[in-house]
């Protein structure tokens, strides 16, 4: 079943045309990844499929229904951990729940329940200033995910890592994405990233950013360190990098 | 660090009695000087042996004060959360606020015992004046210095305006509003006096000008003693309050001290 479907969105800024024609499918439980330079448009797509900016051209439909310029959705998580600094990692958490009307009790007892699947046992408490930066990411996640549970946009989340804690964070995402039963759009420019937890990799182009080619990983799952070195990977990656 | 922090007092208030001892010796040795400038020790005793009259003035000076600095607190509150919402009322009201601030105290002072009376009004009007300019500013600063990928995620969440006032925008902008108050705290003691000053049946101000007209100088050296005991109390709440509100922000500034 088609969870997200994007169809031939158009934006242009003033007069630099971003975003041209650009389509994407993203079905149930899938990993889809957005793979392309810097400043290729990728962060205004995510703007325009979670309802904060509206498309000059196309649509977004959402289990087949059209939700162009409708926030509330779904949810994004950036790079920047976009956590509040003045309240605990618990309260910032459930803020998502808040925000869809559950009691603030209610909240906090339902987002406590994956703190330990998160990583983030015994933090409940903490202010983001007391986490390092892994885990900072992790419990954006999981007010990512308590937002939207079938459908979540990662914006470059690791990138802002360290090489050895964003390795860390890849294996992670994967584990605990077996259990959630989430569909995820994520963009990187990391190749090895995209195709170490990709189902599918959108290569996109240089501004204006369109759909260069589209690539299926048929990388067996569980994915591990093994699967970075394996034929089939790099076959991909010089694929993609002969493409770019 | 616990050495850093005790030696950070000890200076200052080694300081602060070398001052006070030089003051004493000078002018116990003259005469003439101690007649302008009482020596230290007597205004401790003038205080001491005042005290009952001083209270009386000092409850009337902290009632106006702090009535005024409330309101305040109220009025400023409100206009900062228009102005940061509303670009029109922004755009119309600044221009009105920093003029507000360009009339000289002392010569709206004695217009306003005019208008209102003699009375407590026209004192904790003063000190509305003086006071409510200072947080306005530094609480629409805040509001306005949100980080604006912080409002859009929570915009892409369905927050309502409110909810992102009262999740993001306000508690934001609380360490520019702390600071703000810390300001107005000072100003709205003075406010008091000055509006006192000016005419009245009793305060602080007052108090101070009958003395000063009797040239009892130690009399009024106590008063600024007490003055500046309120500022400096007042001040204390504000930092303590500030403390209890915001816990994560001493947490950040440890650690950026650690760093």
């Amino acid at each position: 079943m088609k969870k997200l479907e994007v169809v031939g969105i158009e934006k242009s800024f003033g007069s630099l045309h971003t975003l041209k024609e650009v389509s994407i499918e993203l079905k149930d439980n899938e990993f889809v990844s957005i793979l392309g330079p810097s400043g290729s448009g990728k962060s205004s797509l995510f703007n325009i499929i979670s309802g904060l900016s509206i498309p000059d051209a196309g649509s977004v439909f959402i289990e087949e229904q059209d939700f162009t310029g409708k926030t509330g959705r779904v949810s994004y998580m950036q790079q920047k951990d976009l956590l509040l600094p003045w309240k605990t990692i618990l309260d910032n958490v459930s803020i998502p729940l808040l925000l869809k009307g559950i009691g603030k009790k209610e909240a906090r007892k339902r987002a406590a329940g994956y703190f330990s699947s998160f990583g983030l046992g015994g933090f409940e408490e903490s202010y983001p200033s007391q986490l390092s930066g892994g885990m900072r990411q992790r419990a954006a996640l999981l007010r990512t995910y308590l937002f939207s549970n079938d459908i979540m946009l990662l914006d470059e989340p690791f990138g802002g890592l360290d090489a050895i804690t964003r390795r860390k964070m890849q294996q992670w995402l994967l584990q605990v994405l077996e259990s959630l039963q989430a569909s995820i759009l994520f963009i990187t420019h990391d190749i090895d990233e995209a195709i170490f937890l990709s189902d599918k990799i959108y290569v996109f182009s240089e501004r204006p950013a369109t759909v260069k080619r589209i690539f299926e990983v048929e990388l067996p799952r569980p994915r591990n360190n093994s699967t970075l070195t394996c034929e089939a990977f790099t076959r991909i990656k010089e694929e993609i990098l002969s493409l770019l | 660090m616990k050495r850093l922090e005790s030696t950070s007092k000890v200076i200052p208030s080694s300081i602060m009695i070398m001052i006070l001892l030089l003051w004493e010796v000078a002018s116990r040795r003259s005469i003439d000087l101690a007649r302008m400038l009482p020596p230290p020790s007597e205004i401790l005793i003038t205080l001491i042996s005042n005290i009952q009259v001083l209270w009386q003035h000092t409850r009337i000076t902290l009632f106006e004060a702090l009535t005024g600095f409330v309101i305040s607190i109220i009025l400023a509150v409100l206009l900062a959360i228009l102005m940061d919402g509303i670009i029109i009322i922004r755009n119309a009201l600044y221009s009105i606020l920093i003029t507000s601030q360009t009339v000289p105290i002392l010569v709206i002072a004695p217009l306003f015992l005019m208008w209102f009376g003699f009375g407590y009004l026209p004192k904790i009007l003063i000190v509305i004046l003086v006071c409510f300019f200072p947080i306005t500013i530094s609480l629409l600063e805040g509001l306005q210095s949100v980080d604006k990928e912080m409002l859009n995620l929570l915009k892409s969440m369905g927050a309502t305006r409110f909810q992102c006032y009262k999740l993001v925008k306000l508690p934001a902008a609380m360490p520019n509003f702390f600071a703000g108050l810390k300001i107005s705290g000072t100003y709205s003691i003075m406010g008091a006096i000055i509006g006192e000053w000016v005419g009245g049946k009793d305060g602080l101000g007052v108090y101070m000008m009958r003395v000063r007209h009797s040239f009892a100088i130690d009399k009024v050296f106590a008063t600024i003693v007490i003055i500046s005991l309120l500022s400096i109390a007042l001040i204390k709440i504000i930092e303590i309050a500030e403390g209890k509100m915001m816990p994560w922000l001493q947490l950040q500034k440890q650690k950026n001290m650690e760093e």
